[in-house]
């Protein structure tokens, strides 16, 4: 807090003249954003640098690095089972993105009305929203627990066997998908319902006596009105999908037999596994990459299809 | 979703829409009431199939939890580093946003937009080299190592700067002409005003913080200094069959979290529909 006490008396400060700071503006800003600054820039930018640097080494973060030049990019052309994860990664967010996506629209929805019990409804929805990802797995384990969960007792009331999910290579990937649509589903929801309750009603009301039916004023009005946070959460959403990690972790460690191994956690394992660090830092380069990227795209589509519109 | 037009001429009587939103409401909380049940199960009750409900709650669980792990500390340990990271951010991002938002002072742009690029940035790219400065500042496996990185966010920064924007500039200005230093300002004058936003990020910093895994994952390892987010990962690999005491673990896990949703869901829902982050 000693930042703080300089900006007490900027005058002051000012007349010792210290460095090359002349006004008193000078000193008061920087003194304010100093401890923020240097938490920031010791733990964000500095780190940012730093890992554009160890992916050119050899590190096993333990014993000093050696230079390895491009070694690590040139092995991961190379490896068979990034490129696995990589594809199982895509699986997972061409599946997890649209699925929570249009989940979330369609039960905000559904959640956008006056009627008894609403914030019932809208407790039971938003409750995962502040669900761990750790308590989420752990659950989603014993719901989905081949032998006695939840979800396999539901089949069998309908006559379908029992089915592996995270224990299943088959089933894995997908079994993630549905548990972390359940965790995402009411943050879009949530979103989606402060946006849909900002849409005017007598917009609606001019719309239903123009004759259009209310799922027509849904889909031609509102949805449209909306679409600003549509593009929001497609690229919130995307760039979580490609950071999918800690689920895995709790519920499947990436197996049976790879089958669930996304990026992030293969980059875990070769940091943290084979202490391949330098390896794992020209993974993270490559996937901060293709999210920025990606990310620039969907803006970038989205404002055109606003403008279009 | 096929029931949207029935409703709509029958508004006397209960709506049609309870028809989608009761299965709706009861799948999306099932998972999290079967924790509580199964918590409240023997063992014996999670190894019948079809499952039942017990006969009667056995609350034996908790103490087990307790008792077998070092849980209390666990949750101790997430308090300190959240509680500490949510005074953290709103003494610093207050200064900074501040500074951001009304002195004009040399470089302030370029910082704030510098800043501001570090949002942008994945935590995986960051994760190693952070480890590599808390290893040279002797810190891995201690507090401190999960509390300062996330002491101070660009979030927060950018957060309290628009809201410093959005409030009027002769407040301030009477209490300078009158002989106010900046920081007097700041704390008499302007923080006051500020209590919506203060609220939104200390809610989302307690919440990012509490269900943090990744880094806690990497930086501690030994059980005094684990969240209880990482002490339940562990505690799963370890009892991974004992699903009612793993269920009263989890439920412990949530239960500060859960306990501040329902008494404040209101701040909760806008703080996080007018920041758009989780």
């Amino acid at each position: 807090m000693s930042a703080g006490l300089a900006a007490r008396s900027p005058a002051t400060a000012a007349r010792r003249g210290r460095g090359g700071l002349r006004t008193a503006d000078d000193v008061a800003g920087w003194s304010l954003v100093a401890p923020g600054t240097v938490l920031i820039g010791l733990f964000g930018l500095v780190p940012v640098v730093w890992s554009f640097v160890l992916s050119f080494q050899t590190n096993d973060l333990q014993t000093p690095a050696t230079w390895a030049g491009t070694k690590n990019y040139r092995q991961l052309v190379h490896d068979p089972l990034l490129h696995q994860a990589i594809r199982h990664t895509l699986v997972y967010s061409v599946l997890f993105v649209p699925l929570t996506l249009v989940g979330s629209l369609l039960v905000a929805g559904a959640l956008n009305r006056r009627i008894r019990g609403i914030s019932i409804y809208r407790l039971a929805v938003f409750v995962p929203v502040v669900t761990s990802t750790v308590a989420t797995g752990v659950i989603f384990s014993w719901l989905l627990d081949p032998q006695f969960g939840l979800l396999n007792a539901g089949l069998a009331e309908v006559g379908v066997p029992s089915q592996g999910f995270f224990s299943s290579p088959d089933q894995a990937l997908f079994a993630v998908v549905g548990m972390t649509v359940w965790g995402w589903i009411g943050f879009g929801a949530l979103i989606y319902l402060a946006a849909l309750q900002s849409v005017p009603q007598d917009l609606l009301e001019a719309a239903q006596l123009d004759g259009c039916t209310r799922a027509g004023a849904f889909w031609r009005i509102q949805v449209p009105l909306v679409r600003p946070v549509t593009a929001f959460l497609l690229v919130w959403l995307t760039i979580n999908a490609l950071q999918l990690f800690d689920e895995v972790y709790v519920t499947t460690k990436g197996g049976p037999l790879h089958a669930s191994t996304v990026v992030v956690y293969y980059l875990w394992q070769q940091a943290f596994a084979y202490f391949h660090a330098g390896y794992a830092a020209a993974i993270s380069v490559v996937l901060f990459l293709v999210i920025a990227v990606v990310t620039l795209v969907q803006l970038r589509l989205t404002r055109d299809a606003e403008d279009g519109g | 979703m096929t029931g949207t037009r029935s409703g709509s001429r029958v508004s006397r009587l209960p709506s049609a829409w309870h028809l989608v939103l009761l299965p709706l409401a009861l799948v999306m909380a099932a998972p999290l009431l079967w924790m509580f049940v199964t918590s409240v199960s023997t063992r014996e009750d999670t190894q019948r199939f079809p499952p039942s409900l017990p006969s009667s709650p056995h609350w034996s669980n908790y103490s087990a939890v307790w008792e077998q792990q070092p849980f209390g500390q666990w949750l101790a340990n997430s308090a300190v580093v959240a509680v500490v990271c949510v005074a953290g951010n709103l003494v610093f991002c207050s200064l900074a946003g501040y500074a951001f938002a009304r002195i004009r002072f040399r470089g302030s742009r370029p910082l704030f937009l510098l800043l501001l690029a570090t949002l942008m940035v994945p935590f995986q790219v960051v994760m190693l080299p952070t480890l590599l400065i808390v290893k040279h500042l002797g810190l891995v496996d201690t507090l401190p190592a999960l509390i300062l990185p996330n002491l101070a966010t660009p979030f927060g920064i950018y957060l309290l700067r628009q809201f410093f924007l959005a409030l009027p500039r002769d407040l301030e200005e009477a209490a300078r002409i009158d002989g106010a230093g900046r920081l007097r300002v700041l704390t008499a004058v302007l923080l006051p005003l500020m209590g919506p936003p203060l609220a939104t990020l200390a809610v989302l910093t307690f919440l990012t913080s509490w269900n943090d895994f990744l880094w806690p994952l990497v930086v501690t390892s030994s059980s005094q200094v684990m969240t209880v987010q990482l002490g339940l990962a562990t505690f799963q690999s370890a009892h991974f069959t004992n699903w009612p005491v793993l269920m009263a673990g989890t439920m412990l896990s949530q239960l500060p979290v859960l306990a501040l949703f329902l008494v404040g869901q209101r701040w909760f829902v806008r703080s996080i529909a007018t920041t758009g982050l989780r």
